[in-house]
């Protein structure tokens, strides 16, 4: 999609992971060596694209704190050389770029799940349902009760699992009641939670990410 | 020094208190109930406030100025406080803090057993167990809060720290009324209850000679100190008795009057969505003839000075148990507060037990949140509670890594071996393989449904879709291999 836009895109293979899992569950000295890394390999970027709302928001809220405790000057500057450079997806579209309609088609019902990242944290404010509406074809449903997280927390959703389905439970139940055939976030992390629930309850709600509704330029939307 | 905070010595791990809280759907309706009503009346309060986001930042500075100068304005207060009349005692921990309101109500009431005395809104003699205590010396306290007063005859504990019978419906309240105040007639119409509230408490306000309060703040400058409530039961319990004796936590010092601007606006707007309070008493020392004769100010420590050293973990003082963190709190929303193991819950309780026991205890509560940022965003003075949160995980983790057991226990050795894993692309590439092997046999109907250890957690209640045939990383270095050559005649296209 992007590249449809006339932009080149690089993907470095020998990146791995930002280091956010480690460093929310408490895992600090573990989580520098991917900081580190991730730095590294994006240092030249013209500008970074990240397609996940809460390793932007590892990124903003905690590499400039982990990297003064590194006290190694020559990280810290590429750090804040870098910041201003990496975008969430939809940060990236309208804020960067200046696009809200990306010529994408995708003839269906479409509920969106603001991410807590993505709210609170990034304050992407209406830029990603700016890109949904303007989709040929698409029909954007209010979810209800949107604002509350869907449980995932990251590990989180395995150290306390049973609370983590309930809050789950809640949010798929307004998905479902929106009537929608299909859940989009900035997140995967937050959709692979939605998805679990839905399907395990038998719900024919699909989730993608926003890029992958984007990407659409089929009369079909391409779905199966 | 004996540091304690309710239960939370006895209390089981969050994740096992939540999953029988869970169980208890009526408990979960009272709540989700409860916490949206409060949430919104507290939104509609806050968005006709202009000034809304700058009165946050007063506060978060004017806390953290009085946090910064602590001993300072204790100092103050203490002077002022005496010299208008009243005592000031230092409480390190929670046993002095008991030892010294047993004393005095000796020394005032006698040592007759039974003895009666009044209470009002002092979440903070429940973290002491003041009540406890007080029993086990022949003390009879009688919580005049309304909703103190449901948890007391109820003998139960407080859920919420501004709506401390938060958990309670108005049948479950009655049922509690009918039995404890012998009234088998009482409906739940909430005239009826307040009536029979009202009924039970008038007496003993008036022939309790003792009274114990919290206090909201206390002002340097002046000595006073002062508590804000919607019934009026505190006012009485503040005025009526002979004796007064106040329990604060040091952190409730303010320096000026002026500090009361803001927090009397966010205060009350934050906690029950009200623009004031309906009643703010302000109480300096003894006036002779009116009020209580003898006043004391018992100013507690239990654990508070040491978070004084820690940038990260000073913040927590500059809360104003407004609640509103607990009311926006998702995870508080499906389990309440008994889960949590003290009257402090919710957001502010997973970060201020642990830190006040020096992560002794409560250990598992700074992990018992998604980081979602629905308590920070709507707290008064401003706390990163999510921030807190992560830097107390950072704590327990580095703590258990120095004990064997951690060394091995299933978290570590996964955390360290993933770290290992995304040191190198390589090594990140073949686990992709491997896992993409691995779950064939965990398979049923395309899905992952029933996966081993720690992830079973995640497939007891919730399906994984498998990894995909084809990774991005695959489909990008296929396409980069025979791609090069379409791209390059695109770009020429373009051109
Ligand atoms: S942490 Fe903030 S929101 Fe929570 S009770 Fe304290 S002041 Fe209120």
């Amino acid at each position: 999609m992007i590249e449809r836009l006339g932009h080149t895109v690089e993907f470095p293979v020998q990146q791995t992971c930002c280091g956010q899992m480690h460093y929310n569950t408490g895992y600090h000295r573990e989580a520098v060596p991917l900081v580190r890394r991730f730095v590294e390999m994006f240092r030249d970027a013209e500008a970074v694209c990240v397609p996940s709302a809460s390793c932007v928001a590892m990124m903003r809220e905690h590499y400039v704190m982990m990297a003064e405790a590194e006290n190694d000057p020559a990280f810290l500057a590429d750090v804040h050389s870098l910041l201003p450079r990496v975008f969430e997806f939809s940060e990236l579209l309208v804020n960067r770029l200046g696009i809200e309609d990306v010529g994408a088609t995708f003839p269906h019902s479409v509920t969106y799940h603001p991410s807590c990242h993505s709210l609170r944290m990034l304050h992407v404010g209406d830029a990603p349902v700016k890109l949904l509406r303007s989709v040929r074809g698409l029909n954007l449903l209010e979810l209800p009760n949107k604002e509350q997280c869907c449980g995932f927390g990251g590990t989180f959703a395995v150290k306390n699992p049973d609370v983590s389905v309930a809050m789950l439970t809640e949010k798929d139940a307004c998905v479902v009641q929106t009537g929608a055939e299909i859940v989009t976030a900035l997140d995967n992390s937050c959709l692979m939670q939605i998805y679990g629930g839905l399907h395990r309850s038998g719900s024919k709600v699909r989730t993608m990410h926003l890029a992958e509704i984007l990407e659409s330029i089929e009369p079909t939307g391409g779905l199966a | 020094m004996s540091v304690i905070v309710g239960k939370t010595s006895q209390a089981p791990d969050f994740p096992i208190a939540a999953k029988s809280a869970l169980k208890n759907d009526q408990l979960r309706r009272n709540v989700a109930h409860a916490t949206n009503v409060i949430r919104n009346k507290r939104a509609l309060r806050v968005e006709e406030m202009p000034d809304w986001e700058d009165l946050r930042q007063a506060g978060s500075d004017i806390k953290a100025h009085t946090l910064a100068h602590l001993d300072h304005y204790l100092e103050e207060f203490a002077r002022n406080c005496e010299l208008a009349g009243g005592k000031v005692h230092w409480a390190r921990d929670a046993d002095e803090a008991n030892s010294i309101a047993i004393n005095l109500i000796r020394h005032y009431g006698g040592t007759e057993p039974g003895l009666e005395v009044i209470k009002v809104k002092t979440m903070t003699s429940d973290e002491v167990q003041m009540n406890h205590a007080l029993e086990a010396a022949g003390i009879k306290p009688i919580e005049t809060d309304l909703a103190d007063m449901i948890v007391q005859l109820g003998h139960d504990e407080p859920s919420h720290i501004v709506v401390p019978a938060l958990h309670k419906n108005r049948v479950e309240i009655r049922d509690i009324f009918r039995k404890q105040m012998g009234l088998p007639e009482l409906t739940e119409q909430p005239e009826d209850l307040t009536n029979a509230a009202r009924h039970y408490l008038r007496d003993r306000f008036l022939r309790a000679k003792i009274g114990i309060s919290g206090a909201n703040f206390a002002i340097a400058a002046t000595g006073s100190v002062g508590v804000v409530e919607s019934e009026g039961n505190g006012r009485m319990c503040v005025t009526l008795p002979e004796v007064l004796i106040t329990l604060i936590g040091i952190e409730k010092v303010l320096p000026t009057f002026a500090d009361l601007e803001v927090i009397l606006q966010t205060l009350p707007r934050s906690a029950t969505g009200e623009r004031m309070n309906p009643y703010n008493s302000i109480w300096t020392g003894v006036t002779p003839g009116d009020g209580p004769q003898a006043f004391h100010v018992i100013l507690l420590d239990n654990g508070r000075t040491r978070l004084l050293e820690d940038e990260i973990e000073r913040e927590t003082l500059a809360c104003i148990r407004c609640g509103a963190c607990l009311n926006a709190c998702p995870v508080y929303r499906e389990t309440g507060g008994h889960a949590y193991g003290s009257i402090y819950s919710g957001p502010i309780g997973a970060i201020l037990s642990p830190q006040l026991q020096s992560l002794e205890h409560s250990r598992s509560l700074p992990f018992a949140s998604t980081l979602c940022g629905a308590c920070y965003e709507v707290c008064p003075v401003k706390i990163n509670i999510p921030e807190v949160l992560i830097h107390l995980r950072g704590r327990v983790v580095r703590e258990d890594q120095k004990t064997l057991g951690g060394k091995l226990s299933a978290e570590n050795i996964a955390m360290q071996t993933v770290a290992t894993v995304f040191q190198d692309h390589r090594r990140y590439e073949a686990a992709q393989r491997l896992a993409r092997i691995g779950q064939t046999i965990f398979k049923r109907d395309g899905q992952l449904t029933n996966l081993p250890g720690m992830a079973g957690g995640w497939t007891r209640s919730r399906d994984l879709r498998p990894i995909p045939k084809q990774s991005f990383r695959d489909w990008w270095k296929a396409r980069d291999k025979n791609g090069e050559e379409t791209r390059e005649k695109k770009a020429e296209e373009r051109a």
